[in-house]
């Protein structure tokens, strides 16, 4: 009988893959759900039942996040090549030649300046479908070139993850970009410039044992797989199952590793408090700020021109006290909280 | 000789073990035992020379993971014998799959932190094959800033398969505490001496090692992914390491041509010496300068120049409303 049941679900199968003509419907990867592109599209590619965040493109990002036409991409220019002239069946300029065509990206960060509610910033946006988001020479030199950007104009720099680690086709390469970046990140602390990072599904591996894990600020989307080793590595080396909700955004904010959780409606409107608050705090009367100007002049020749940013400061003077009482769901919420998701259940308590 | 041997040692033990026989035959009495003795030791030397320069990459893997290899304690054990470990991250335990402390090695201080791995099994228990948990990076970190305080010199030793993949590794925030690492040990304003003394494990191997001066013996190996990693990843067969090891290019003197690893030599307290009088913004502006440095890729004069659509490309994903 068990062929009849096998051969019936396939049926039901092709029906239902007759059903769901492509670019009308979705399936949601967590609950199952079908949805329309339509509703997807206004929920910004969130699941209306579950709040599972669809994967979606750095260009899409940049058009949720910022300020519309803001964004100037920098650094497009800094492309892979082979340095290890590495191959397994495939050779790697053939699959970075094809992450080309199928994204339009050209690494797997996009890299550029804009405003977020009229507030400057430098952003580096990383993209799942380029490789995987990996990280490799030319990625880490986009963001290290962001970080100095950011130093430079004293712009508070975000970087959104969505990555499974460091590029095997680089070797040793791709693994020194963690040190790369996180040596900047340092300088960027010296100079009291903020830096927001946020984690979206999935980011692994060694971007998360680098830039992603030492954010000034660390926020992540809901349900988002967060972790240094992939779930199944931990299960093949721990020989047993691993527990519900293992490795998500929600079990990373229980262990303290994530400031926040925010639906991606309301990332704008954080990031844009978030903002608004750096730029208070950068008014205060400072001691003189350490050397992180000057001593980068010589960074300059090793990582490339640095692009004066575009962005500019909002004229009139924002009060830091957030806008209170649009979320009545987040009662427990410390007394600067940005606003957390109205719409969405929150998944910050 | 008892402990594990690899297959392309076996002339060399072979010829070995005629040598310890004879050793007893030798006597003034006995010339041709002598002169035979002699013979051997010169045909073993040679062979040595022979095979262990002709090793492929997946054999100097083999070598860098060698049972018999010195492991960070060994080293200590001869370079500071007065070495005092201390314990603990102070704040959720103590990873003896790493060891730190101070020591004093020709008159100069110095804190010694290390991977360790275990001899045997009982002892790869304790030291979990030397793959640390967050707790091992951070008592590593916390030892490296009492460093700093005092302006003592660090000197890292390397020796790992990778930072641990468990549960409470993860649970404990394993990437924070490499990242956390990472970035500090570019912060640090004493001399860093990095050296990779057998597996150079990706993200748990360069926790320890953002360097002004990172040294690799012969035989070690630094790498983003083990070989067997990697190969059950592209190849979907982790037998396949061998042909991964080649592609990774992952030993001492691939890095070197990477310009990774600065110099084969083991010879610490010259850079130890040479480094001590900088000062200290100077160390830290020539580390960041070093590892900025690192990466090779195009500048292209236009990115559509290489047929790359970048103005406005379609978007993957659709765009949200
Ligand atoms: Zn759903």
């Amino acid at each position: 009988m068990t062929w009849l049941r096998k051969a019936k679900e396939g049926l039901k199968a092709q029906q239902r893959r007759r059903e769901l003509p492509d670019g009308l419907w979705s399936k949601c990867e967590e609950c199952g759900e079908i949805l329309y592109h339509k509703e997807l599209e206004r929920n910004l590619w969130t699941c209306g039942k579950c709040q599972f965040h669809f994967r979606i493109s750095a260009r899409t990002y940049i058009k949720i996040l910022l300020d519309e036409g803001s964004f100037q991409e920098r650094f497009s220019e800094v492309v892979s090549t082979d340095p290890l002239r590495f191959r397994d069946a495939r050779r790697y300029v053939d699959r970075i030649k094809k992450a080309r065509e199928s994204t339009g990206l050209t690494e797997a960060v996009l890299c550029g300046d804009g405003t977020i509610e009229g507030h400057p910033l430098v952003a580096a946006i990383m993209d799942f479908d380029f490789l995987g988001g990996s990280l490799a020479s030319a990625a880490g030199e986009r963001i290290a070139r962001s970080i100095l950007q950011a130093i430079e104009s004293r712009h508070p720099l975000v970087i959104l993850s969505s990555s499974g680690g460091a590029r095997m086709f680089e070797g040793i390469l791709s693994l020194m970009q963690m040190a790369k970046t996180n040596a900047l990140l340092a300088r960027l602390s010296d100079a009291g410039v903020p830096y927001i990072s946020i984690l979206t599904h999935p980011t692994t591996g060694g971007v998360t044992a680098s830039y992603a894990s030492v954010g000034d600020v660390i926020l992540a989307e809901p349900k988002a797989l967060i972790g240094f080793a992939g779930p199944r590595v931990i299960k093949q080396t721990i020989r047993q199952e691993l527990p519900e909700g293992f490795q998500r955004s929600e079990f990373l904010l229980q262990k303290g590793m994530l400031d926040r959780i925010v639906h991606r409606s309301e990332m704008r409107k954080t990031l844009a408090w978030l903002l608004r608050f750096f730029a208070a705090a950068e008014r205060l009367p400072h001691p003189p700020r350490r050397r992180a100007g000057e001593s980068l002049a010589r960074f300059r020749a090793a990582s490339g021109p640095i692009p004066s940013p575009v962005g500019h400061a909002p004229t009139a003077a924002p009060s830091p006290v957030p806008e209170r009482g649009t979320s009545p769901a987040a009662a427990p919420e410390p007394e600067s909280s940005p606003p957390s998701p109205a719409g969405a259940k929150p998944s910050t308590e | 000789m008892n402990g594990t041997w690899l297959d392309f040692e076996k002339p060399i033990l072979d010829i070995e073990r005629k040598i310890e026989d004879l050793r007893g035959l030798a006597t003034p009495e006995s010339p041709e035992a002598m002169e035979e003795l002699v013979r051997l030791e010169r045909k073993a030397d040679r062979l040595r020379k022979e095979i262990y320069a002709k090793l492929t990459r997946w054999q100097r893997v083999k070598l860098a993971r060698h049972p018999r290899r010195p492991y960070t304690l060994d080293y200590i054990k001869v370079i500071a014998p007065e070495f005092v470990e201390m314990h603990g991250d102070r704040k959720f335990g103590d990873d003896p799959a790493i060891v730190a402390g101070f020591a004093v090695v020709e008159d100069m201080p110095l804190v010694i932190i290390g991977h360790q791995k275990g001899r045997d099994t009982k002892e790869n228990i304790y030291r979990n094959f030397g793959m640390a948990h967050p707790e091992g990076y951070r008592k590593a970190l916390r030892i490296m800033r009492t460093a700093a305080t005092f302006g003592v010199p660090i000197v890292t030793l390397i020796d790992t398969p990778g930072a641990y993949p468990g549960l409470g590794a993860e649970e404990r925030g394993q990437s924070e505490a490499l990242a956390r690492n990472i970035l500090e040990m570019a912060h640090l304003k004493v001399p860093i001496i990095s050296v990779v003394i057998g597996e150079g494990g990706s993200g748990g191997a360069l926790a320890l090692a953002v360097g002004d001066v990172v040294l690799m013996m012969e035989n070690a190996i630094y790498s983003v992914i083990t070989p067997e990693g990697c190969a059950a990843i592209l190849w979907k067969d982790a037998t396949k390491a061998e042909q991964a090891a080649e592609a990774l290019r992952l030993t001492a003197s691939d890095l070197l041509e990477l310009h990774v690893i600065d110099e084969l030599q083991d010879a610490v307290m010259r850079h130890v010496r040479s480094l001590i009088g900088t000062p200290k913004q100077e160390l830290l502006d020539r580390r960041l300068e070093k590892y900025l440095k690192m990466g090779v890729y195009l500048e292209e004069a236009t990115a559509a120049a290489n047929g790359a659509p970048d103005a406005s490309p379609p978007d993957p994903a659709p765009p949200p409303a």
